[in-house]
């Protein structure tokens, strides 16, 4: 093999069946189950994984660059591009950062209305993890009960800001839509709706004899290893550890909602599941909390027109679904930034699946990088 | 020759054993035809059940309500190109499919579907039935083999060592079935299904609920390893998609792909009629002696005839709900015809002579399609077993409790 | 019921394992003599039919050709056959061979001849209900230890290929 980045080695000599059987083999770009064109080189002892060399950059679309070359508020719609299955907290993160840059806060109505549809996001983002995972483990059913779900989640996002997918939410200062007629009402009817279906998710899975030997004890990870290798998210929580960033650091009037944490003990994919369905019973708490308490008011703060924030640097982190989304932001003073750097939680948690997969067996790998929860629009941008 | 044919049909055995060679081949073509029609049947049940239980309506178009989805997916089979990976076997290559099909049509030899409704009744049935499903094992190994590529053959090599594995388990619980049969006046058991089904008969008692709950245990240990022996859900992970080593059959296109897919519908059957045939009571309509009496008789006799009448019914109401536009217009008629066509069925299966000869075939083959829902229900449901804990379950768990079943239900036997 | 046809099965039946039998020493290819052997067991299993032992062939069926040939297989799957596939096929040593193979004919004609009387002289009867019954009241009565002695040794066996094949997993 000449490719320059592939550094594994199998040992050439002479053996005989009963030998080890060391092996290389290759989960291409294209599979069904690696969630997005990640190639994974696995060095194998037989069945047990000894080694994995992840290669990515198949989704690289140089966003970071492109952001030198556009003004704030010309990249916001580039933001949602990247996680593209939670858009709106890509959108809630970067126009919160800019807002810090300009020195300038939202009104309360907006950041209500944040809180609300990245609560909502976070639901989303959960029931497709949930579908596409349980699909890997061979579970074919959950996938179209949280596809059924997650569509009236879209079609809230689709009345609102007219896009499901890639929905470009919010501006920096604020949001520009209005609530539309019978918002509140049918947020309230979905919370209504989606609350037993989540008993649904976890009636056919939490218990399930198949489904807790498939998890339980595959890809431990430990908190120290966690924080060391700067994993965030369900999977450090999982591990263990209480840190949200919705808590420790809040933003966007997150103080003013009673919620927890969730976290697990012994950082494996069954407490990464636990730990993700409880967070999107929160989820569904601090929805209904800010949904009865949004203030009346302007949406959008005073912002100049064109967007030049003086001469400084700021990184500002949200909690995302995936884990901690980052912005590092540059300004040169002119209406372009001058380096727009993300930290993206699936890059970093991705570094993990090595450690993950070590002595596990082949078909663990699987089973991990979907409970990994990534997204290559976002770790290869 | 017409005496021939007719000196048969007072007789009170199968025609194997009556040695009558005209209706033994009218009865090999009847299972024949039926079986193709199962399996059919089965590619549609599947994805319509497994469709719905997803909360989506699965084929729709293809004919009304997607009925004649599988023979497009034939038609469509049949006329793919066949291609052989250039360095394979040939000959093994060829071979595997046939030996595969052979194999898992043989078996319905023996598959009793009444007390003369036989091809012949072998006094070894159980164990020629064993025997022919083992060799179906071959052909799996061999289509491995031929594909010349490491990864099918360590999918077929793993689909071997589970339906090995599974074997085991499954024959213990037969034996425990067998036992069953010798608690008779006599004290001699017999193999032969025929006899199986009219010891239960004797005995006046499934076997699933004999000695309770030893027959049950019995009977659950046997489905569990008939779902791992044919490779399904959820023990399929030799065939996964989003597995890396791929099935045995990857290398399989077109016509010899049809060929295994045949071949797995029918050994499901195939097992299924094992497990009916040793603890649902095969052809026996439920509670025989408890709702005894002709008037008992004859409201079960009744029976497939209002299946048919509502099976029908369905296919009205599906008339009815289709919309009114002239696109659907060629559907709507297909669908009421079919409605009819099941209808009228229903309409003979209540004329008297009918009623009495179709009971047996009626009750078999509704315990049968029970166990097909299952099979189904079972791939909707359960996640899948990775390959070590699969056969884990077979070794560890199966066969200790399949041994133990065994010694009790014998200890039983002699006590009570 | 009436046999039939039964020197046209004997004769199909033995030629088949004969032919198999051959075909098992003479191909190149282990997999296609595995597949060979298969056949001449399965050939083997319709004589015991036409012998009115129905138990005993099933049980060829189930375990020798469905169970040992499965095995046989794998074995020869998982090993590397391409050097073998390279090797002469026949023996240099055929002078010594075939007058080996003479010698051995030589003997089974002498016994045969000499010993006839010896043979027993009924044909084989028809104990079709009860070849299962008979097989197992000669097993578990009279040779009940040799039974259990054959079970050990198969233990045995299993218990030493586990501890050989075992590693750290």
């Amino acid at each position: 093999m000449t490719d320059p980045t592939f550094h594994l080695e199998l040992q050439e000599h002479e053996k005989t069946f009963l030998d080890s059987n060391e092996l290389i083999i290759n989960m291409g770009p294209q599979h069904p189950a690696t969630h997005g064109v990640l190639r994974v080189i696995l060095k194998l002892d037989g069945e047990k994984v000894l080694g994995t060399e992840c290669v990515i950059g198949y989704l690289h679309r140089g966003v970071e660059k492109i952001a030198e070359h556009r003004t704030y508020t010309m990249f916001n719609p580039y933001v949602d591009r990247m996680d593209y299955v939670a858009a709106v907290s890509n959108g809630l993160g970067y126009c919160e950062s800019v807002e810090k840059l300009l020195n300038v806060e939202a009104p309360p109505r907006a950041k209500y209305m944040r809180v609300i549809l990245a609560e909502l996001n976070r639901l989303a983002s959960h029931m497709l993890w949930l579908g596409t995972h349980a699909l890997d483990i061979g579970a074919i059913t959950p996938l179209f009960y949280t596809f059924r779900d997650r569509e009236e989640i879209l079609k809230i996002f689709e009345k609102y800001c007219g896009a499901r997918l890639t929905t470009h939410a919010f501006r920096i200062g604020g949001c520009l839509y209005e609530t539309y007629e019978g918002f509140e009402r049918e947020v309230k009817k979905f919370l209504d709706f989606v609350t037993p279906k989540i008993g649904e998710y976890e009636e056919l899975l939490t218990t399930n004899r198949i489904w807790v030997e498939r998890t339980k004890g595959v890809g431990t990870i430990s908190a120290k290893d966690c924080i060391a290798l700067g994993v965030t998210g369900p999977v450090l929580r999982a591990s263990g550890v209480k840190w949200d960033i919705r808590k420790a650091q809040p933003y966007a009037t997150y103080a003013d909602f009673d919620f927890e944490i969730p976290i697990g003990q012994r950082g494996d994919t069954y407490d990464r599941y636990i730990v993700r369905m409880e967070e999107m019973r929160q989820s569904l708490r601090i929805i209904a909390q800010a949904i009865d308490r949004i203030p009346e008011g302007p949406i959008m703060a005073k912002v100049p027109k064109v967007i030049k924030p003086p001469v400084g640097e700021i990184y500002h982190s949200i909690e995302a679904p995936k884990g901690e989304l980052g912005y590092f932001i540059v300004s040169d003073g002119s209406t372009q930034p001058y380096r727009i750097r993300v930290r993206p939680p699936s890059f970093v948690n991705l570094q993990a699946l090595d450690l993950m997969v070590r002595d596990q067996l082949v078909a663990d790998v699987i089973a991990v990088i979907g409970t990994l929860d990534i997204v290559l629009g976002e770790v290869d941008r | 020759m017409v005496d021939y044919i007719k000196s048969y049909l007072e007789s009170t055995t199968t025609p194997g054993q009556a040695g009558n060679m005209f209706w033994a081949a009218v009865y090999i073509l009847l299972i024949f035809l039926g079986l193709s029609v199962a399996v059919i049947a089965m590619n549609w049940l599947e994805r319509k059940i497994l469709a719905h239980m997803q909360v989506r309506l699965g084929p729709m178009r293809v004919g009304p309500h997607g009925l004649l989805q599988p023979i497009a997916d034939a038609i469509k089979l049949l006329i793919k190109e066949d291609i052989m990976p250039s360095q394979a076997d040939g000959f093994v290559f060829w071979v595997a499919p046939i030996v595969v099909v052979i194999t898992a049509f043989t078996v319905f030899i023996v598959v009793p579907f009444g007390p003369t409704h036989a091809v012949t009744d072998m006094n070894i049935g159980v164990l020629f039935m064993l025997g022919v499903s083992s060799l179906s094992v071959l052909g799996i190994v061999m289509a491995g083999w031929a594909s010349n590529s490491h990864y099918p053959l360590m999918g077929a090599l793993r689909s071997s060592a589970q339906m090995v594995s599974y074997e085991i388990a499954m024959g213990l619980a037969v034996v425990s079935a067998v036992l069953m049969t010798s608690l008779n006046a006599t004290g001699t058991g017999t193999l032969s299904m025929i006899g199986i089904v009219q010891s239960q008969q004797a005995q006046q008692v499934w076997f699933a609920f004999k000695f309770f709950p030893l027959g049950l245990i019995a009977f659950f240990v046997f489905a569990v390893a008939m779902v791992a022996e044919t490779n399904r859900a959820p023990f399929d992970l030799p065939e996964a998609e989003s597995e890396l080593t791929a099935g045995f059959h990857t290398e399989y296109s077109g016509f010899r792909w049809s060929l295994f897919f045949l071949a797995e519908y029918s050994a499901m059957i195939a097992v299924s009629s094992i497990a009916v045939t040793l603890w649902l009571g095969g052809w026996l309509r439920p509670f025989p002696h408890l709702l005894g009496g002709s008037t008992w008789d004859l409201v079960f006799s009744l029976l497939p005839g209002i299946t048919f009448l509502l099976l029908g019914l369905m296919a009205f109401v599906g008339v009815f709900r289709m919309p009114k536009h002239p696109y659907f217009r060629v559907q709507t008629i297909g669908l009421a015809g079919f409605g009819m066509v099941l209808g009228l069925i229903g309409l003979l299966l209540f004329l008297p002579e009918v009623r009495n000869r179709i009971q047996d075939i009626f009750w078999f083959s509704a315990k049968v399609a029970f166990f097909m829902y299952l099979y189904i229900w079972y791939r909707g449901t359960f996640p899948r077993y990775r390959f070590d804990q699969l056969m884990k379950v077979g070794w560890k768990a199966l066969l200790p409790v399949g041994i133990g079943v065994l010694v009790l239900t014998a200890v039983a036997g002699v006590l009570l | 019921m009436q046999p039939v046809a039964t020197t046209f099965f004997f004769y199909f039946l033995s030629g088949l394992t004969l032919i198999a039998g051959v075909l098992v020493i003479t191909r190149r290819n282990p997999v296609h003599s595995a597949l060979a052997l298969i056949l001449a067991l399965l050939g083997q299993a319709g004589l015991y039919l036409m012998l009115y032992a129905p138990f005993v062939a099933g049980v060829q069926i189930i375990l020798y050709a469905g169970g040992i040939m499965v095995l046989f297989l794998f074995v020869i799957m998982l090993v590397n056959i391409e050097k073998s596939q390279k090797e002469e096929q026949f023996n240099k040593q055929w002078i010594v061979g075939i007058l080996a193979a003479v010698a051995l004919g030589v003997l089974f004609v002498l016994v045969y001849t000499k010993g006839k009387s010896l043979f027993p002289e009924r044909v084989a009867q028809l104990p079709e209900q009860s070849n299962t019954q008979e097989i197992a009241v000669m097993l578990y009565g009279n040779y009940m230890f040799t039974f259990e002695i054959a079970s050990l040794l198969l233990l045995v066996a299993i218990i030493g290929a586990v501890v050989m094949a075992k590693k750290r997993i």
